[in-house]
């Protein structure tokens, strides 16, 4: 196939714009990414969840998550006005499939989606026998599984069920905020595929991040504060019945 | 899901934690519990204890040597386990395991038992024949001087690792005890007084266990079983298991006094599905029955043999209770769910490497173990092979 002169200027700009794209989508470490200048944190706004479930497939997507464990999965509560403190809560499959219909409408129903709460004071890193499990320098609990011993006692101490021994690896597993995403510029495999925007990857030492006017404006809760985790992922409207 | 009952977070479905963590407190409880009866006629000089003190020692060292066993076995990864000794975290409690094994191994148990032991095994040493008279040199440690000054300074020497042992028996099992009781995610775990609790469950044990095998031992061996060293023993057993289970009933009385946001949830799993292994086999079993069997012996003048008789069956429930005790704070905490919201299943797998029979065969190891120390070091010496003579005396 002969291309002419006309048709390579035409080609080679096409080129370089695809080139950019590929390297979009497999973006090297970013150079200027410096570990101190971040703190990072999730907002989830659960008026905006609808369970469709897209974050745990993403998520199991991006991070091969193997199948019955799960590094974020979806909740969705049943509180009746009679037993307020006794809800009726369901996640099928973690709600990866989303959620059967809602018969009758007695009580509220609402979606909340979990995962690592990213603890500034974490119980998990606190007992690691070895050190494997960690907070980085940016606010992200991490677990170096060339390392991990498996002993199981950081899924014990975890009070939200946020961890796991992968069945195949035999070591701790759990949400990494998409590490390696975020260190690069791009938002978590979650955050991605929400259709919505209940989910907001947020930076707090970024004053520009929309989370600060956020959290001024909005009520915002986290779970379980009474265990002093330091949790970083803060729920928008959460209802007073959620463990 | 299946086993399922209310709403469990995903990840928390099956137990981490298997039977053979369960073991593992029973075995250190037992180390624990038999190292303080034996220092009861070393340090406390309690001269009525004294046939069972080298056979509670070589017990204590026979299931020292399998506690690390059960905890191997169930790591993800155990070939990177020394990371513990060469990297370990300074804030975690686990990482302190193998420096209280390791000291309580070796700097207390091995080294009493080589002080207590050194005059028979020179003279083994000079006696045996074969491979065992090589074993028996090389346990010399080329150290072969027995005269009378050399045996005092062993005698003195063993009472001071004795006393330093009493404090580290607390401290390998109390630690044990910690490792539970500092998990603020976990109500069923999380208190201060699991420790003490640990500590004297371990006690409760270890006496009952080394009074059981005294016995059993004596029946086998075809000697009278000491009747005053059995009597004192089943005293400090009753008393110690008094305070035990006055520490069970104290907690149990706070948390039901308190009934925080978990209470509802743990008081439903006591009902159901903890009902048979607490109440009936921990509580009434292994605990309240004991108890009253140790007090009649305390109260009513009874016959020799029966006495023996229920020192037995008292002995034999009181480990039964304790190993159900163990199962009750291990599996027990991870049958609920941190939500409070709902409970799953311990499915425990039959040959599998945290099994059953993996579980039945760490139980029996010990007493394996103790098999072979009793032939190579037979802890009754020449004033204890007829313990009727001392008891005369």
């Amino acid at each position: 196939m002969k291309i002419s002169r006309r048709q390579m200027l035409i080609l080679l700009p096409a080129a370089a714009v695809a080139w950019e794209s590929v390297l979009a989508g497999t973006p090297e470490a970013s150079p200027n990414y410096a570990l101190t200048d971040h703190w990072w944190s999730m907002l989830i706004d659960i008026p905006k969840c609808i369970g469709c479930g897209n974050c745990v497939r993403a998520c199991q997507a991006e991070n091969d998550v193997p199948d019955g464990y799960f590094r974020t999965w979806v909740e969705r509560y049943h509180v009746s006005d009679e037993n307020m403190t006794n809800p009726q809560v369901i996640s099928p499959d973690g709600g990866k499939e989303g959620f059967p219909v809602v018969s009758g409408d007695e009580g509220k129903y609402f979606f909340v989606p979990k995962l690592c709460n990213h603890c500034a004071d974490s119980p998990c890193t606190q007992v690691c026998p070895v050190g494997a499990t960690f907070i980085s320098p940016d606010g992200v609990v991490l677990v170096d599984q060339t390392y991990c011993l498996g002993c199981a006692y950081c899924v014990q101490a975890c009070p939200y069920g946020c961890r796991f021994i992968h069945p195949v690896k035999k070591v701790a597993d759990k949400c990494t905020l998409c590490y390696h995403r975020i260190t690069k510029g791009l938002t978590t495999a979650c955050c991605e595929a929400c259709p919505t925007g209940a989910r907001q990857l947020a930076d707090l030492k970024n004053p520009k991040d929309p989370i600060h006017e956020f959290l001024k404006t909005h009520s915002v809760q986290i779970l379980k504060p009474q265990m002093a985790t330091g949790a970083k992922v803060f729920y928008n409207d959460l209802d007073g019945s959620v463990r | 899901m299946n086993g399922v009952e209310g709403f469990m977070y995903p990840n928390e479905v099956g137990l981490q934690w298997s039977v053979l963590i369960v073991l593992y407190p029973f075995i250190t409880g037992l180390v624990a519990g038999a190292f303080i009866l034996a220092s009861l006629e070393r340090v406390f000089r309690v001269e009525a204890v004294k046939p069972t003190y080298r056979l509670a020692l070589l017990t204590a060292l026979a299931f020292l040597l399998v506690a690390p066993l059960p905890l191997q076995l169930h790591l993800g990864h155990p070939e990177r386990s020394p990371e513990m000794y060469f990297t370990p975290h300074s804030s975690s409690a686990m990482a302190m395991f193998g420096y209280v094994y390791l000291w309580y191994l070796m700097a207390v148990l091995v080294l009493e038992i080589w002080l207590d032991y050194r005059r028979n095994i020179v003279l083994l040493s000079q006696s045996s024949k074969g491979l065992l008279r090589l074993i028996y040199r090389i346990m010399t440690l080329g150290s072969n001087n027995i005269s009378e000054r050399s045996l005092a300074i062993d005698d003195r020497v063993g009472w001071i690792v004795t006393l330093v042992g009493i404090p580290s028996a607390f401290l390998l099992h109390g630690y044990v005890g910690f490792i539970f009781g500092s998990i603020k995610a976990n109500p069923w775990w999380s208190s201060p007084l699991m420790p003490v609790v640990f500590i004297f469950s371990a006690m409760v044990s270890g006496i009952a266990g080394v009074m059981v095998l005294y016995m059993a031992i004596s029946k086998l061996r075809g000697q009278s079983i000491d009747i005053r060293c059995v009597d004192t023993i089943a005293m400090y057993l009753f008393y110690t298991f008094i305070i035990d289970f006055s520490l069970e009933m104290l907690d149990l009385i706070h948390r039901i006094y308190e009934a925080d946001e978990s209470f509802r949830s743990l008081n439903f799993m006591v009902h159901t599905r903890l009902y048979i292994p607490h109440i009936v086999i921990q509580i009434c079993l292994g605990t309240l029955t004991p108890i009253i069997l140790l007090g009649i012996t305390q109260v009513v003048k009874l016959k020799e043999i029966v006495r023996k008789r229920i020192y037995s069956v008292a002995g034999c429930l009181t480990l039964i209770g304790i190993f159900a005790m163990r199962w009750n704070v291990v599996i027990g905490g991870q049958l609920f769910s941190k939500s409070f919201l709902g409970y799953t299943t311990y499915k425990m797998s039959l040959v599998t490497r945290e099994g059953l029979l993996v579980a039945i065969f760490l139980t029996i190891l010990p007493l394996v173990f103790l098999w072979a120390l009793v032939k190579l070091l037979p802890p009754w010496s020449e004033k204890t092979k007829l313990p009727g003579a001392v008891a005369a005396s």
